[in-house]
């Protein structure tokens, strides 16, 4: 019987009764073989935990109940932090990251939702999550259901265009289930003057910036959502990937 | 007189809208026109996001995220051509289901230009695998294939035209996607797409050749095809891109020497205005261009001759 899985010298003991957040640096080595890749090099990481510890009403005995809330993880680049989080919590088993990116592997280098359990959407082409996340937003609150939906962008998945016609639309009709959280790590390459909250805030979203590193603060931002119009948290960090 | 066929997609959305509460209209201000009452009676299931087509096909496969049946409309050319990735990640690659219904056929409203065209549509459909294409030929035909579009699961998109045919076909109730057998001949089988069926019955009035009449044109009705096939000799009309089926018959004659002439739209843009009809004359597929090219196919003298 196997309980250990083994990479790149790192161990994880998969019989420890609760995977923590101290796990994700061994978890995340598994993908990436690279012992030395701490949380910090990834930009998403603390926003993702924060969600799944602290904020989403979702579990892995939840993914298919219709009133679950939606995380949508539109920037599907470098999803290893992830599929990191999605382990520790119970959705995904931690045997499957060793294979990640493999032929036969359900772990993809962009996720793909028909693959992975608890992954709402598939996403790599960027510029997708945003609009797909107003039309979730749309047939929840159509149906009555209560529960929010969560988009995860990039700062220069933002250049992409059809975010804007999302974000203009989404403030105009008031569509208050839906938060965006604009992980920037200004890495746009033109940059977004004044900072990019300006651009939700300009069509009625609220909008709030803190530091993504800060799990008090973010989970403070993400947990509480106005009613009566959308919300964005732009959880600034550090790029230390250069 | 009958109504439009977008005028009828009006009426038949409009009636669904009411009757199955999973169902949402979405429109990006095109036809927006012609809900006013459903919008009134269903604010949140008629969603019209404004001239936005990125934002119109996602919030469609959205909605189909939480369990709903999205109906998503505009012209064709800004339905399937400007948002084409959204149809194919939103809708094929996040594997859920919706119907597309885009208006405005190849060139109905020809002094609009080539922006307002959409030749390549179905074409364009076809580069993704299993969806189902409807090509009504008349309003009655639209009512009934739209409403057994909404009523299924799958990825469907229904094309409709300001011309139609004279009269409507049977579709639906069973036959949907089963081509229609309108008379039987013993040289060539010719395949009229939705609104070319009249111009082709007339164009092949004394000639001694198998019609079918397809409303749906994906999937391909291969096996009517194959079983009233006198000649192996295949002319396809269809309102569409020239060839868009072709691949569909070389399929269903793979193990048979035959022939296909593939009539449609020729050259997409030809920089030129005026009204439908002078298209249709244009690529040759009102009723003397039919004639003409079919009879020198099978090596007809025409008429005129």
């Amino acid at each position: 019987m196997t309980t250990t899985t083994s990479l790149a010298s790192v161990d994880v003991d998969v019989r420890r009764p609760e995977l923590g957040y101290g796990d994700l640096d061994a978890l995340m080595s598994l993908m990436t073989g690279d012992e030395k890749h701490g949380p910090s090099a990834t930009s998403t990481l603390d926003v993702l935990w924060v969600l799944y510890d602290r904020v989403l009403n979702v579990t892995p005995d939840t993914v298919d109940d219709p009133g679950r809330d939606r995380f949508q993880l539109s920037k599907g680049h470098g999803p290893m932090a992830y599929y990191a989080v999605l382990a520790v919590k119970g959705f995904i088993p931690v045997d499957w990251l060793a294979t990640f990116g493999r032929y036969d592997s359900p772990l993809g280098h962009h996720p793909d939702r028909v693959l992975v359990p608890g992954v709402e959407i598939s996403s790599g082409s960027l510029g997708h999550g945003l609009p797909l996340g107003v039309g979730t937003a749309l047939g929840l609150r159509a149906q009555g259901l209560g529960s929010r939906v969560v988009v995860l962008v990039g700062d220069a998945e933002y250049d992409e265009g059809s975010n804007a016609e999302a974000v203009a639309y989404a403030g105009a009709i008031g569509l208050d289930n839906l938060t965006v959280v604009v992980v920037d790590n200004s890495s746009s390459t033109h940059g977004w003057s004044d900072g990019i909250e300006r651009r939700f805030a300009v069509e009625g979203w609220e909008a709030v910036r803190v530091d993504g590193r800060d799990h008090a603060e973010v989970t403070l931002a993400l947990r509480g959502h106005p009613e009566g119009r959308p919300s964005v948290v732009v959880a600034h960090v550090e790029n230390k990937e250069g | 007189m009958s109504i439009g066929m977008r005028e009828q997609f009006a009426v038949t959305v409009t009636d669904i809208l009411e009757d199955d509460l999973s169902t949402a209209l979405v429109l990006a201000d095109v036809s927006a026109r012609f809900f006013p009452e459903a919008t009134r009676r269903h604010p949140d299931r008629v969603i019209n996001v404004g001239i936005r087509e990125q934002l119109l096909v996602s919030a469609g496969a959205g909605l189909a995220f939480t369990g709903m049946r999205p109906i998503v409309h505009t012209f064709g050319a800004f339905l399937v051509e400007r948002a084409f990735e959204q149809i194919k990640l939103d809708f094929d690659h996040q594997d859920v289901g919706g119907v597309l219904i885009g208006s405005g056929g190849s060139y109905d409203w020809p002094a609009g230009g080539r922006t307002h065209m959409s030749p390549g549509d179905v074409a364009l459909i076809d580069t993704l695998r299993g969806w189902t294409v409807h090509v009504p030929g008349h309003a009655a035909e639209a009512d009934v294939l739209i409403r057994d579009a909404v009523a299924g699961s799958g990825r469907v998109y229904v094309r409709l035209a300001g011309d139609d045919n004279a009269a409507a076909r049977r579709v639906g109730s069973g036959r949907t996607g089963r081509f229609d057998v309108v008379r039987r001949g013993a040289r060539a089988s010719v395949v009229a797409v939705g609104p070319m069926l009249d111009p082709v019955l007339k164009a092949t009035a004394g000639l001694d050749v198998t019609v079918l009449y397809a409303a749906t044109v994906r999937p391909f009705d291969r096996s009517t095809l194959r079983e009233t096939l006198a000649e192996p000799d295949v002319v396809l009309v269809e309102p569409y891109l020239a060839g868009t089926s072709t691949r569909e018959v070389a399929d269903a004659l793979q193990d048979l020497p035959h022939r296909t002439l593939a009539l449609g739209v020729g050259t997409p843009d030809l920089r030129r205005y005026g009204e439908p009809h002078e298209h249709s004359h244009a690529h040759g597929l009102d009723a003397a261009g039919l004639r003409e090219s079919i009879g020198a196919f099978l090596d007809v003298p025409s008429r005129a001759a």
